[in-house]
């Protein structure tokens, strides 16, 4: 288990470094001069040399980097050229909104999927199965750039059961939540249903029916409790996809997020904001995934000793 | 099985309808620049049937313009990182060793930035237009074919008749290229399918961020975007490009499903 362990924080280690150096360097893709294009055309002399000295920018790239990774473990990401905030304290307002966003499009797509999965699979090939399995492919081809317009469109301007923006209260976070949380549905009850299709061939299942256990125990207890582990999985892969999605749905929302925060920065040319962003949101991903992966090891040993 | 075959056959025609379009369009003799001022806002009718936009131009024109961008950028990005990610992950699982394992770990680190979020972020630092817009999704897109290219060849690599080639003297390059990679095509195809697919969101997603295709060109997240602002006045300004997008993301999608079914049977 020990072994299990270190190797997965291992590689989650070399992860981390690899995106950190990544995000170090977005900064030198900047065509042209940085400074020049955080600052415009019209700046002063002594304002870029300024700027240019603050971003370290006036030192040797290997310099830089060392200074960048060194303020890195002191928790600082450098102050925010727009509103010359501290970076870390504008991220520590923000992320509060985006995790409070993700769960709750992470709680609707599984209430969505689970039921619907589960259905399709015990009726496999019925009405049933087959508008669920529509219902999915729909969900995946949906872009939420669109959904999330036409569910304010809909719920906001026409029936006006929902403010259109901003984060006032639980009505609020419902169509964002579902906006962003319909693609991880249709994903989800795709794979509940394979999982669940896979699981009802076994032995045991036959052995659980044999014994006279009633149909919906059979198919709750064992095949959904048995299928749940490889759903677990994929379901932290997802969430990569979830927080990328946020950044679009919290501009079309308004939420004030840190995906919202990206896209303000990347307008307003606040690059350094735009990296810690990225580094933010990612190294959230990496985390997520790290500790889901030592979950299923942890709960399944066929996992841990195949490594 | 009508079902099936009916689902197939409307796929297809999108399909084929998008990329008819997106290559001949440009006969059609369209205005999509054009600005009539009598025009603004006009809801769909008979003789315009998706109606005019904010400055009076005709959507349905821009509706084909767009297809073209969408067409171009998600063939050009699939096909170079198809092409570049294939070569990368061949060679890793055929070469082996350090090689291997570093290619391995920076898919690895590629695939820790989550969605588009790396593809937002170049995009906004190199600065919109379609190239770059190119750039951003193919620095994306190559790791899935890595990846899968990585894993294919390491299951076939040691199979009877590519270590006898080997044994013959064969070059290495006449080996992957004439052995390997026939055999490793079908996922690849089948990505490549579901590569588009996410291309053509991704492109729609970019430009509606503002990040992506710049004014007047038409794209479809340009074109939701602009909606966005008169959806209460005109919502058939969101709700055609939209719906255009659906339609081609549903079809390239399910085409994809069908492809995977397909190959699945003959390989069991």
């Amino acid at each position: 288990m020990i072994r299990f362990l270190l190797i997965r924080l291992g590689s989650a280690l070399v992860v981390t470094t690899g995106v950190v150096c990544i995000v170090f360097f977005l900064l030198h893709l900047i065509p042209g001069d940085p400074v020049e294009v955080m600052l415009g055309e019209s700046a002063q002399p002594a304002d870029r040399e300024a700027l240019r000295h603050e971003l370290g920018l006036d030192q040797p790239v290997l310099k830089q980097f060392q200074t960048y990774l060194s303020d890195l473990t002191h928790l600082d990401l450098g102050k925010s050229l727009h509103s010359k905030r501290q970076i870390t304290a504008i991220l520590f307002e923000r992320l509060p909104y985006t995790f409070m966003l993700a769960i709750t499009a992470l709680l609707f797509a599984i209430l969505i999927a689970f039921p619907l999965g589960l259905l399709s699979a015990i009726r496999k090939e019925s009405l049933i199965d087959r508008s669920a399995m529509g219902f999915a492919m729909l969900g995946v081809s949906i872009p939420n750039f669109w959904m999330g317009p036409i569910l304010i469109l809909i719920f906001s301007l026409w029936l006006g059961w929902f403010p259109v923006s901003g984060s006032d209260g639980f009505s609020s976070i419902i169509l964002p939540a579902l906006t962003l949380g319909t693609a991880l549905a249709a994903i989800l009850s795709r794979m509940v249903r394979s999982a669940v299709l896979e699981v009802l061939n076994e032995d045991f299942i036959r052995t659980a029916r044999a014994k006279g256990m009633t149909e919906w125990r059979v198919i709750l207890k064992h095949a959904l409790g048995n299928a749940t582990l490889p759903i677990i999985t994929v379901l932290g892969l997802q969430l990569g996809a979830l927080l990328g999605g946020a950044v679009i749905t919290e501009t079309i929302f308004a939420w004030p997020g840190i995906g919202q925060l990206t896209i303000e920065a990347i307008q307003q040319r606040d690059y350094p904001v735009v990296q810690a962003c990225v580094l933010v949101i990612s190294l959230t991903y990496v985390l997520v995934n790290t500790m889901t992966d030592m979950a299923y090891g942890w709960l399944d040993p066929r996992v841990r000793l195949s490594e | 099985m009508r079902h099936r075959s009916s689902s197939l056959i409307f796929s297809s025609m999108v399909i084929l309808l998008w990329c008819g379009l997106a290559l001949f369009g440009s006969f059609l003799n369209l205005s999509p620049d054009q600005i009539k001022l009598e025009q603004i806002l006009t809801p769909p009718s008979y003789h315009e049937w998706f109606g005019y936009d904010d400055l009076g131009r005709s959507i349905s024109d821009r509706l084909i313009t767009g297809a073209k961008t969408s067409f171009f950028v998600s063939v050009w990005v699939v096909l170079l990182s198809s092409i570049v990610g294939t070569i990368i992950g061949i060679i890793a699982a055929w070469r082996g060793g350090w090689l291997d394992l570093i290619i391995v770990r920076i898919i690895d680190i590629f695939l820790a930035f989550p969605g588009i979020l790396l593809a937002i972020a170049l995009a906004g630092i190199l600065g919109p237009g379609i190239n770059n817009i190119i750039i951003a999704l193919t620095v994306v897109g190559w790791v899935g074919f890595a990846r899968l290219a990585r894993a294919q060849t390491l299951s076939i690599k040691n199979r009877e008749h590519i270590q006898a080639a080997q044994a013959l003297g064969t070059t290495t390059r006449r080996t992957l290229l004439r052995h390997v990679l026939p055999l490793i095509m079908a996922p690849l195809i089948i990505e490549a399918t579901f590569g588009i697919a996410s291309v053509v969101i991704a492109e729609a997603g970019l430009s509606f961020l503002g990040l992506g295709i710049q004014p007047p060109t038409a794209s479809w997240g340009t074109m939701i975007r602009d909606g966005t602002r008169y959806m209460l006045v005109a919502p058939h300004m969101v709700i055609a490009p939209g719906l255009a997008l659906c339609l081609v993301v549903l079809s390239v999608n399910m085409l994809g499903d069908k492809l995977r079914d397909k190959m699945d049977i003959k390989e069991s």
